[in-house]
């Protein structure tokens, strides 16, 4: 195994062997994985990926690891729900859920992309992770560091959700709660990272941790009968998600596992915090940073890292993005859970409520097979719709209490 | 008095070491390609044909100037250029 060639810079295209390092040394630009695709198609066929166990490690030779995976053996291959209530309410003929609600452990995309960080991680000889998060990145490190016996620093904005911080807490990591806003926690961490030689999974081994994003991507082709959809919605932070899920469905065009690709690719951002989508609307690539005030902290990156590649993305596949503010979020997040069943976390009302907008505005057609992406799971930020549900029924424990209510709930 | 330029510190190997340069007044990508006749290989780090690179953030007077006029915006004696990679420094396995 071992299909990768080395790292190359986005920018300028020089290329660095591989090495837990994340900036081109001559112009400051990301860098990136370079596979050798051919290789790959070579080995790599539907019927060989269909036979292996049900994770995200099925891609394998399209990730960055050199050995066999460490990490997150059961993690990723989550529900394509076909949506059909949610469809006809929201207008369009086929409509699917990417349930990440239900990734295995932490019940957040960021298990995938955990699984491949700490997987490189153990390739590169460390025996400490290390994350900056706004608290989904916070857990999954936790959890797989705990499994893998990493030592784990995770540094969280201290004005975290309660709920968010316990469900890191009872993995025992060391948690530092930073004063300030994810952006602030991000600088310190590039100083912490400088002086320490830690893998910081979305630091020094980004290149690498960004990778496991495209297996979401993978596995909606797959899942799809091996055909890429016509419109996808992805919420966006740092915007590494969506312009990792195109370049899934690039690859899999290129190797051949799907025959044509027509995606047009949407960003979901709240109102609160939308400089990729500003600069979408605007038809402009330069991202102007933004102070975060949104319900959804799970996307209150101001200074995106990725914004600018995102903004392509969407530019080169003819796609768009939409804002929303937090009443929309929350209804977006109650009329998920009321359609299908399903309870996102704030991100994922981020990405309904974009979406309805997107087909009410045309740029998401009627007959386009659209998929959502709902990247994490509802229970970690109960916080956000306290309030905003319905009451119980409360009743004597005696049968016409209970009568009496049940009059009432047939009159409604 | 002239413009002061803080340089970074992966830059700072091509200015013998100091952490501000003085550059002249006028457009940014001017006093870039000046800087770059002083200190050599300085201009190609910071710019390409005429544009500032795409991950170099360039400050006048702790304001981005991609919200100004990019490297058309003019400065003027006294100003202060703070020039900042994007990303802050990488990291290597033996470092």
């Amino acid at each position: 195994m071992g299909f990768v060639h080395g790292l190359k810079c986005r920018e300028c295209g020089r290329e660095y062997p591989v090495d837990p390092i994340y900036v081109c040394e001559f112009c400051f630009g990301p860098l990136e994985v370079v596979y050798d695709y051919e290789g790959i198609k070579k080995v790599l066929a539907k019927e060989r990926i269909a036979s292996r166990p049900h994770n995200l490690w099925r891609y394998k030779e399209l990730l960055p690891i050199d050995g066999e995976p460490t990490s997150g053996l059961n993690s990723g291959f989550t529900p394509l729900v076909k949506a059909n209530k949610l469809a006809k309410i929201v207008g369009v003929k086929e409509l699917y859920i990417k349930d990440d609600t239900v990734t295995h452990p932490t019940l957040s995309f960021k298990d995938r992309v955990v699984a491949v960080a700490l997987s490189k991680a153990r390739e590169f000889g460390f025996d400490t992770v290390a994350c900056a998060s706004t608290g989904n990145l916070a857990h999954s490190v936790s959890a797989h560091g705990a499994a893998d016996g990493f030592k784990r620093f995770i540094f969280i904005p201290a004005s975290l959700e309660k709920s968010k911080i316990v469900a890191s807490l009872v993995y025992e990591p060391n948690l530092i709660a930073v004063d300030g806003n994810y952006d602030d926690v991000n600088r310190l961490c590039s100083e912490v990272a400088n002086k320490y030689r830690w893998a910081f999974v979305n630091i020094n081994i980004r290149p690498f941790y960004a990778e496991g994003s495209k297996t979401q991507g993978y596995e909606i082709a797959e899942q799809l009968g091996w055909k890429a959809p016509d419109a996808v919605v992805v919420p966006s932070a740092s915007g590494s998600l969506l312009t990792k899920i195109w370049k899934s469905f690039k690859e899999m065009k290129q190797i051949g596992l799907i025959d044509k690709l027509n995606t047009r690719v949407f960003s979901a951002q709240a109102t609160g915090c939308s400089p990729i989508v500003t600069a979408i609307k605007a038809g402009v690539d330069v991202i102007k940073p933004v102070k975060p005030d949104t319900i959804a902290k799970s996307l209150a990156i101001g200074n995106p890292a990725d914004g600018f590649y995102a903004t392509r993305v969407v530019k080169e596949s003819g796609g768009f993005g939409e804002d929303v503010s937090d009443q929309e979020i929350i209804d977006a997040i109650k009329l998920l859970a009321r359609t299908e069943g399903i309870f996102a976390e704030t991100a994922g009302g981020v990405t309904l409520a974009s979406a309805i907008k997107l087909i009410k505005g045309g740029y998401i057609k009627q007959d386009d097979l659209t998929v959502l992406c709902i990247t994490g799971n509802g229970l970690k930020t109960k916080e956000a719709i306290m309030g905003q549900t319905g009451e119980p029924y409360h009743i004597k424990p005696n049968l016409k209490s209970f009568e009496e209510v049940l009059k009432k709930i047939n009159e409604k | 008095m002239a413009v002061k330029v803080k340089i970074p510190v992966p830059l700072q190997r091509l200015t013998q070491g100091k952490e501000e340069v003085e550059g002249d007044a006028g457009t940014i990508i001017s006093l870039i390609n000046n800087l770059d006749q002083k200190y050599p290989g300085l201009g190609e780090r910071i710019s390409e044909a005429g544009k500032l690179r795409r991950f170099v953030n360039v400050y006048v007077n702790e304001e981005d100037v991609r919200f100004l006029k990019n490297e058309e915006t003019i400065v003027k004696d006294g100003d202060e250029i703070s020039i900042v990679p994007a990303i802050a420094g990488g990291i290597h396995r033996n470092a």
